[in-house]
């Protein structure tokens, strides 16, 4: 489904990937691991097209993503749910979910999708004519994941959604990443949370100084010597 | 008690207008993050072409706003597309350069208005330019309070358009946060040229309903960027509501300037405010009211 070909990414005169390759098959949660600043991140705004890859190539459904500017991804049915969930904090709950709809498919549908993502958060229901800024950080990770149903992906991309989160907050985001992928939207997930998400997921791959040095199913990956160490610091 | 009551009427019938020009200024400064030093300029675009309508093809100040609108915004536009945004596609610019581009826009302006139409003062006489209603011992001027109904509209209309619309909640979403707004598909420089424009007919309604009261002469935008800047600041940078707030406070500040102190200080309390609010309240009203 989404293909990332040996791409290589910089900032500036600074190389932060390279030779990243790694696919993501329709109907899986896919999981990158890594430390902070391995280029996790970096990959997901490259898939978003928010940075240009200097060499390599991203395929999505047989669609060049870097060939296509920004703005248009989402329309590809790629949704990114950025790190710290950057909502728009002066909108209410219901305006950030609308955001989340403009275009298309998502867009006929709005009032629709919205009443599934009420049903998915109902908190979010409860609290829709409140200012983003004002919620909680788990209703605003909600919210995140919200916004981003709202525009009926078949790819879902999380950047570090446990990011500051308090240990049950955190189960209940990836109980929710669960959710999603049951639903049948594909999901490639970012984290630095290794035991947890290695044991939800399909498969992963460990990203190491912007280069990937071990794949495998999440059961492989955890039985491994070097994450064992490196990583569940057993 | 009848002066002051007459003097706060005209402070708040001119402080309509100003919110109109803060508007567009904020309008700006919230998406870009700049602060646009030709927006007095672009009021007085609009100004001539009223003028222009008025004197040659006889056509009412008002059904201007008709022409002058459109073309501002069109000329906004332009101004964005053409020579803002490429600027901040250059990496080695800083983005802080696009207001330098203003400035240098601002005079442009001014000297074409210059060369085409002389530095002399025109005015645009109407029927009813000194026509008042008066309500016990206090007077409505006409034009004004038309401008202020005028100005009503357009700010409701722009609220209901902010607000209720996609194209709105766009501009708004990228004023809090451009690159989110981008992962949600809005095309982020598109809505500059949209907001530029927008924020230009708003000032160029302004400059359409002060034409029956003002004299109008090629310098005269410096003296609107300059009240635009301060109503700006006053209301908090990027709020449209602390700009309808801090307009209707600079209009009422220098009509109570004017009556109390002498005619000639009316520009300076302006500024004085300014001061103050920097001094006082750094971020204006905006931390006041937090929209």
């Amino acid at each position: 489904m989404l293909k990332v070909d040996s791409i290589n990414v910089a900032y500036g005169d600074l190389q932060v990937l390279w030779d990243v390759s790694f696919e993501v098959r329709e109907g899986e949660i896919v999981v990158l691991v890594g430390a902070n600043g391995a280029g996790k991140s970096t990959t997901l705004k490259t898939i978003s097209s928010l940075l240009k890859p200097m060499s390599g190539t991203i395929e999505f459904e047989g669609q060049r993503l870097d060939k296509l500017p920004p703005n248009k991804i989402i329309e590809q049915g790629v949704v990114h749910i950025p790190e710290g969930r950057r909502l728009f904090p002066d909108m209410t709950v219901e305006e950030n979910l609308i955001m989340g709809s403009l275009y298309g498919e998502a867009k006929k549908k709005r009032y629709q999708t919205m009443e599934y993502a009420y049903e998915l958060f109902p908190r979010l229901k409860e609290r829709r004519k409140q200012l983003a800024g004002t919620l909680s950080g788990g209703e605003q990770q909600m919210l995140a994941v919200g916004r981003g149903v709202m525009s009926l992906p078949r790819l879902m991309m999380f950047d570090e959604p446990s990011l500051g989160l308090s240990p049950l907050l955190v189960q209940d985001i990836f109980s929710l990443v669960k959710k999603v992928n049951q639903e049948g939207v594909t999901v490639l997930l970012v984290e630095q949370n290794v035991n947890q998400t290695l044991s939800m997921c399909h498969r992963a791959y460990v990203l190491e100084n912007g280069r990937i040095t071990l794949s495998g199913t999440g059961d492989e990956l955890m039985a491994n010597q070097h994450v064992k160490e490196a990583y569940l610091g057993i | 008690m009848d002066v002051f009551i007459q003097t706060i009427v005209s402070g708040i019938l001119i402080g309509g207008i100003y919110s109109m020009i803060g508007i567009g200024m904020t309008l700006i400064m919230g998406v870009m993050g700049i602060i646009n030093l030709a927006h007095g300029q672009l009021m007085m675009v609009a100004m001539y072409i009223t003028f222009v309508m008025a004197h040659f093809f006889h056509v009412d100040p008002y059904l201007s706003l008709l022409v002058a609108m459109p073309a501002l915004f069109l000329l906004g536009a332009f101004i964005q597309k053409t020579l803002l945004n490429p600027l901040i596609k250059v990496e080695s610019i800083l983005p802080e350069n696009q207001v330098l581009m203003t400035v240098g826009i601002g005079m442009v302006l001014t000297e074409i208005a210059r060369f085409i139409f002389s530095s002399d003062y025109k005015t645009v006489k109407t029927s009813y330019s000194s026509s008042a209603i008066f309500i016990g011992k206090i007077s409505f001027n006409v034009p004004m309070c038309i401008a202020f109904g005028f100005a009503l509209f357009f700010t409701a209309l722009l609220f209901w358009f902010l607000l209720k619309t996609d194209l709105g909640r766009s501009i708004r979403a990228t004023a809090q946060d451009s690159e989110a707004a981008t992962l949600m598909g809005i095309n982020s420089s598109r809505i500059t040229v949209i907001t530029f424009g927008i924020g230009s007919a708003l000032v160029a309604a302004a400059g359409v309903l002060l034409m029956p009261i003002f004299y109008l002469f090629p310098d005269i935008g410096g003296a609107f960027t300059l009240k635009a800047f301060v109503i700006t600041i006053l209301g908090g940078l990027g709020s449209t509501v602390g700009a309808i707030v801090g307009g209707i406070v600079l209009g009422v500040a220098e009509s109570l300037g004017a009556t109390y102190i002498g005619m000639g200080y009316k520009e300076m309390v302006g500024f004085v405010i300014f001061v103050l609010v920097l001094i006082f309240l750094p971020g204006g009203l905006k931390r006041l009211t937090k929209i």
